[in-house]
């Protein structure tokens, strides 16, 4: 929809110079299922008559199956534009609308009620000044309205609109609506709003939405309109720091080497000094590049192109900042997190963490505590379930540069991202840096991989057995160290059932425990491959994620995936430990296969199939892979 | 957050394009010659300044478009030197599929929908960016900046991505494509806005002059060659009519108006009581045509 105006202006120009001018307030309406969301926006894009007249048609035409009032007009109906939503008449996704009135413009994001869309809920909060949380008058404070109310502060919206809706519903009575405001204001005490407007509203016949109801005659406070129009926003800071993540270099020619981004706060100018965050390089800013000519200043928010006086190395993901306030670059750092996937968050899991520009491997190395949105308690837990939020300990692969999420919106958030499916999975808010990162360094040493290979006459190599319980892995991984061992080469074998005598000792085999299991056993396979050895892993290691991380953690080639590939019948039939017959029994939890799940590699190096063939031929086909690999290096 | 509104609606499609040609190996800008893709495009000789948009722009040809928009379009890429392709779907052309003779949800589907289809997987494309709006109809108002398709490039509204922030998942699987919309947060009132304050070419349909039309299904058609048969009780009429937006010439309503400058358009924009979308008879064959031909992977 455009911006409607109920009067034709006379002077085109300075019209468009003020409309472009005035301030915009982002706004998201939340609360409950059935509270009236959509109905109030679509009430209030009624009533400033800002909805045209086909899309009012349009409503008669889908009205009838979701048009809960009988004879009126259905307004959330014009919010609803997905069928499903009109079918089950409830808002699944955030849907954006925009309107301007003579004093402010307008983004609002009408966003679902329902705990199963959250992430929606987020979608729309992370970008949003100000939230209307509406209330029904009969029903109060609900779980939904505390677990929205505190999204929005944790995303950083510092203004709440408290809309008391449905207050014709309770004979307009000012002891509910007071009873409701007090209620609210001594529950968001801990969320440190900076205002909290409340307002006795019915979106359904457009008490107070856009004009003083004479229902209400107690009711002092501004309309809804009139509040939004008004409420004084956050100032503009100015005074923060300059920060410019690099998206890309822009290389037209040889002569030309400039870093294209969008400022995310504060300003630079010509002849300003900066600095790479990550390398600390000095340099100074020679032109800021743009289509319409160079300026003099960029400012938050604008999208230009640095040139820098001196040759740096700054790629996508580095950034230019001010050389007298830098942002952290740590590779540790401790965020609340919000979880968004059926797949519940796993310490010791790997996922792709991306900020604004930059993209990691990253892992949770601590839940230290999940939140419970009732009470604000935090409460010890050992995985993040949809929906939920937790304070976390993260560990990325290589550093990156960040603010406190509270200091600065735009560099202090990310998101992780499933790397098998690509899902966005969850979303941070970095707290701060951990001091760790500073004091641990790495060491050095002077005989090296390359040295203890040498005296070998090999290759390190980890060689990854991944199949069913009873699949053969162990089998076939004895035979081939027997082939290798009498070769006069190295080899070590790591044995999963072994390995749990000991060093994982303290695991046991929920989701959580089997991706540390698996983590373990990882970084001692590095640490074998890099004392010089061919190490063979056998190990069930289920989850396509953490051989990922397997993979990753070895060097470019070091890794080989083995799928020993067993039907379950005959991994069953085998049953060598007996332990088929528990598990299908129900005797035993989690166990791969029958109650938990086995996700076939995709691309191993090495596919066997045991039906067919001997353990030791297959060893004999491993064996024969080495060689040729070995020798292509 | 104190820029104002244009300059700060820019920053935000700039900032897009670059995360997509930063992200993506293959990417491409669907061209249909509207007002949003010209200032799209306009964007994109912006966003990569002093080098030249990075990536080739494709125009779905369903033969049916009026003969001024191909003449814009061949002139435009002639201008500003950008890479043009033109696809048209000949298995439609061999059926003879058009809007008058197979009704205009086949011919959408055929010569748009799978053209579309057809002309991603020929050059494999992995992400296409284009100018919908998220005000243009309300499906539309729930997409994402970055919207995922699956590998039939089918929309599933239930799976979207959450969006935080500017921080966009840019990652896909196998086969899957990203559709991109650098312009969603602008209005069709923002859009001439911009047109007027960047001097910004457009198809000169959306200007008034007078023009041949038929009155068809409550909708002013324009007679654009002789390919489309006239009722018995159809008369042709000379009016002083425009276009709010552009498609097939059969499909895409006329109105009646005056405006024939820019700020003449946005004057006449202050006043009107219907919205763009109306005059697109794609849209209104029956509720939630938009989102159902979103999932069959039209835009």
């Amino acid at each position: 929809m455009s911006y409607l105006q109920s009067v034709p202006p006379h002077d085109l120009e300075a019209h468009l110079a003020d409309h472009d001018s005035k301030t915009v307030l982002r706004f998201i309406t939340c609360g409950s299922v059935d509270d009236g969301k959509s109905t109030l926006i679509g009430r209030l894009l009624f009533d400033a008559k800002l909805v045209f007249e086909d899309q009012l048609v349009n409503l008669g035409r889908v009205g009838s199956p979701g048009a809960a009032n009988g004879e009126e007009v259905d307004l959330a109906l014009l919010l609803d534009g997905l069928e499903a939503e009109r079918e089950q008449g409830i808002t699944i996704d955030v849907a954006y609308r925009y309107f301007a009135t003579s004093k402010r413009k307008f983004i609002v994001a009408d966003t679902p009620g329902h705990e199963e869309y959250t992430r929606n809920m987020v979608t729309g909060a992370s970008t949003a000044d100000l939230a209307v949380i509406l209330i029904d008058s009969r029903q109060g404070i609900l779980q939904q309205t505390r677990r929205h109310s505190y999204i929005a502060s944790l995303l950083g919206i510092h203004h709440v609109v408290l809309a008391v809706n449905k207050i014709d519903l309770v004979e307009f009575r000012q002891s509910v609506f007071d009873e409701i405001a007090a209620d609210y204001r001594a529950f968001a005490k801990e969320l440190g709003f900076a205002s909290i407007q409340p307002i006795p509203i019915s979106a359904r016949f457009g008490d107070n939405v856009i004009s003083a109801s004479q229902n209400t005659p107690w009711y002092k406070g501004p309309a809804l309109l009139e509040y939004l129009e008004t409420v004084q926003l956050d100032p503009p800071e100015a005074e923060r720091p300059f920060r410019f993540p690099v998206q890309l270099v822009v290389r037209p020619n040889a002569n030309f080497r400039g870093y294209a981004g969008q400022v995310a706060s504060g300003r630079v100018s010509v002849g300003d000094p900066v600095v790479v965050a990550k390398s600390g390089q000095r340099s100074s800013v020679k032109a800021i590049v743009t289509f319409d000519g160079n300026l003099a200043t960029a400012a938050e928010g604008e999208a230009v192109t640095l040139v820098l006086a001196d040759e740096v190395d700054a790629s996508r993901g580095n950034m230019l900042v001010a050389p007298a306030a830098r942002p952290f670059v740590a590779d540790q750092f401790q965020a609340h997190v919000i979880w968004f996937d059926a797949n519940p968050m796993l310490p010791g899991r790997s996922y792709i963490l991306r900020t604004e520009t930059d993209s990691v491997s990253a892992t949770v190395t601590a839940l230290k505590h999940q939140v419970n949105i009732n009470s604000f308690a935090r409460e010890a837990a050992k995985s993040l379930q949809m929906n939920e939020v937790g304070v976390c300990n993260i560990s990325t692969q290589a550093p990156i540069a960040f603010d406190a999420y509270k200091d600065n919106r735009a560099t202090g958030n990310f998101v992780f991202v499933d790397r098998v499916t690509n899902a966005t999975v969850g979303a941070g808010m970095i707290d701060f840096p951990l001091r760790r990162a500073d004091n641990v360094h790495w060491q050095a040493t002077d005989v090296n991989k390359g040295a203890r290979a040498a005296m070998k006459s090999q290759r390190p190599a980890v060689l990854w057995f991944t199949g069913l319980s009873g699949s053969g892995k162990s089998t076939i991984a004895n035979a081939l160290d027997r082939l290798l061992h009498a070769r006069g080469k190295h080899t070590y074998m790591l044995d999963g059932d072994n390995v749990r005598h000991g060093l994982n000792r303290d695991l046991g085999f929920t989701e959580a425990d089997r991706v540390e299991n698996i983590r373990r056993i990882a970084e001692v396979a590095k640490l074998m491959a890099d004392a010089g050895l061919i190490v063979l892993v056998s190990f069930i290691s289920p989850f396509r994620g953490e051989r990922r991380m397997a993979r990753e953690l070895m060097e470019a080639g070091e890794f080989i995936e083995i799928f020993v590939d067993t039907p379950l019948e005959e991994c069953a039939r085998r049953d060598p430990k007996g332990l088929y017959e528990k598990a299908l029994a129900g005797k035993i939890a989690n166990f791969t296969g029958v109650s938990s799940p086995y996700e076939v590699p995709e691309n191993p190096e090495l596919h066997l199939k045991t039906v067919e063939e001997d353990p030791i031929v297959l060893a004999l086909k491993i064996e024969e892979f080495l060689d040729r690999h070995m020798e292509d290096k | 957050m104190s820029l104002a509104n244009l300059r700060r609606l820019e920053a935000e499609a700039i900032h897009v394009l670059r995360e997509v040609v930063a992200t993506f190996s293959n990417p491409v800008v669907l061209y249909s010659i509207g007002k949003d893709s010209s200032v799209l495009l306009h964007l994109a000789m912006k966003a990569f300044f002093p080098a030249k948009p990075p990536f080739p722009f494709l125009h779905v040809d369903t033969r049916w478009k009026f003969r001024q928009m191909i003449e814009f379009r061949d002139r435009m890429a002639r201008e500003l030197g950008f890479n043009l392709l033109v696809h048209i779907n000949q298995d439609g052309v061999d059926q003879g599929i058009g809007p008058f003779t197979h009704g205009s949800n086949l011919h959408t589907h055929v010569m748009k929908t799978m053209a579309l289809r057809q002309a991603l997987e020929k050059y494999g494309f992995d992400a296409a960016l284009a100018g919908a709006r998220r005000d243009e109809e309300k499906s539309r108002a729930k997409e994402r900046m970055f919207s995922i398709r699956n590998a039939q490039h089918g929309w599933d509204p239930k799976r979207q991505r959450p969006e935080m922030w500017k921080t966009y998942n840019t990652r896909v699987g196998a086969g899957e494509t990203m559709r991109v919309f650098p312009l969603s947060n602008w209005t069709e009132f923002d859009i001439w806005q911009y047109i007027l304050q960047e001097n910004i070419p457009i198809v000169p349909l959306y200007f008034a002059a007078r023009r041949p039309v038929v009155r068809r299904d409550g909708m002013l058609i324009m007679i654009d060659d002789d390919r489309m048969p006239l009722e018995p009780d159809e008369e042709v009429m000379d009016r002083m009519v425009r276009f709010r937006t552009l498609g097939c010439y059969p499909l895409t309503g006329a109105i009646d108006s005056e405006a024939a400058t820019v700020p003449d358009i946005l004057r006449e924009m202050l006043t009107v009581r219907t919205s763009e979308r109306q005059s697109r008879l794609i849209d209104t064959d029956e509720a939630g045509a938009m989102e159902k031909k979103k999932r069959e992977g039209y835009f």
